[in-house]
């Protein structure tokens, strides 16, 4: 089995796609968890997902300039519809969980070992 | 090439344009992605300081094939001790610049860490200037 898309995952763990329904082809590697958007600048990587309680506008900005693949907002925090049609033209998915970050990484992490165990 | 942007401090809802707008033009020049990432950091965590500690600022680019070489002025409050603004973690943010995510006392360290040169003076009351630069 491949590493699983953002379409699939978004299926499998219960998450609400929120915006870049039409990207849900990429395959995430890992993610990094964090509000601080300089911790996520410094130490993310590249097409990682990102768990966050943050909804301010800059987390778009964020994702775009590190090439994230993902933002998954936590405890079902509302988005301003302004973020999200910013989230459409920059090409970032957000992705709403319905748990608290910590639940939401346990998913995650979980998720992620159970496909590379499933590789060998 | 050379680029200039205006940043306007307290305008967090543009905060990261100009990052943006010179990572594409990188990106269209074919410069290595790990190297546009790098560059792209840095931009943003020096774009990101003039809005939350700065009044306004301007921010020039100068661009030729083997580097790329950035210069913020600012008009501003300055900073009274260079070294510990430059280590992790000192941060004067605000609480409500905090909120918004900022305030980790994380950008500094992160320009030193993804350019090649990088130097940051003050004039207390006055202004800061930052300049860094990195090569292709
Ligand atoms: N352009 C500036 N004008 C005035 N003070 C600045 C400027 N840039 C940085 N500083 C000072 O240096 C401190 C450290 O900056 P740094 O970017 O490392 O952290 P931060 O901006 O506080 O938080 P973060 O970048 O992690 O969101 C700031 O809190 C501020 O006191
Ligand atoms: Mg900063």
């Amino acid at each position: 089995m491949g590493k699983p898309n953002l379409k699939k995952l978004t299926e499998d763990l219960g998450f609400e796609c929120l915006s870049g329904e039409a990207l849900l082809d990429r395959i995430p590697q890992s993610a990094y968890v964090s509000d601080l958007l300089s911790d996520v600048m410094g130490k993310a990587h590249a097409d990682m997902m990102w768990i966050t309680s943050q909804v301010h506008k800059n987390i778009v900005a964020v994702a775009s300039l590190k090439e994230l693949s993902a933002i998954v907002i936590v405890n079902e925090r509302p988005v301003e519809k302004e973020l999200l049609e910013q989230a459409e033209d920059e090409e970032i998915v957000v992705l709403s969980s319905n748990l608290p970050a910590f639940e939401t990484a346990g998913k995650l992490y979980n998720y992620f070992l159970g496909v590379e165990n499933s590789k060998s | 090439m050379q680029f200039e942007f205006d940043i306007q401090g307290g305008d967090f809802s543009s905060a990261g344009k100009a990052s943006s707008d010179i990572k594409k033009v990188l990106k269209q020049l074919n410069i290595d992605p790990k190297i546009v990432r790098r560059i792209a950091v840095a931009l943003y965590e020096a774009e990101v300081n003039v809005v939350a500690h700065a009044y306004k600022g301007v921010m020039k680019v100068d661009l030729d094939a083997q580097k790329i070489k950035i210069v913020l002025e600012d008009e501003g409050p300055g900073i009274e001790n260079i070294e510990k603004a430059m280590q992790e973690g000192f941060s004067t943010a605000t609480d409500e610049v905090r909120q918004m995510g900022f305030g980790a006392g994380m950008g500094l360290p992160n320009i030193k860490r993804n350019t090649d040169e990088m130097l940051l003076t003050s004039v207390p009351d006055q202004g800061t200037r930052l300049e860094f630069m990195v090569r292709f």
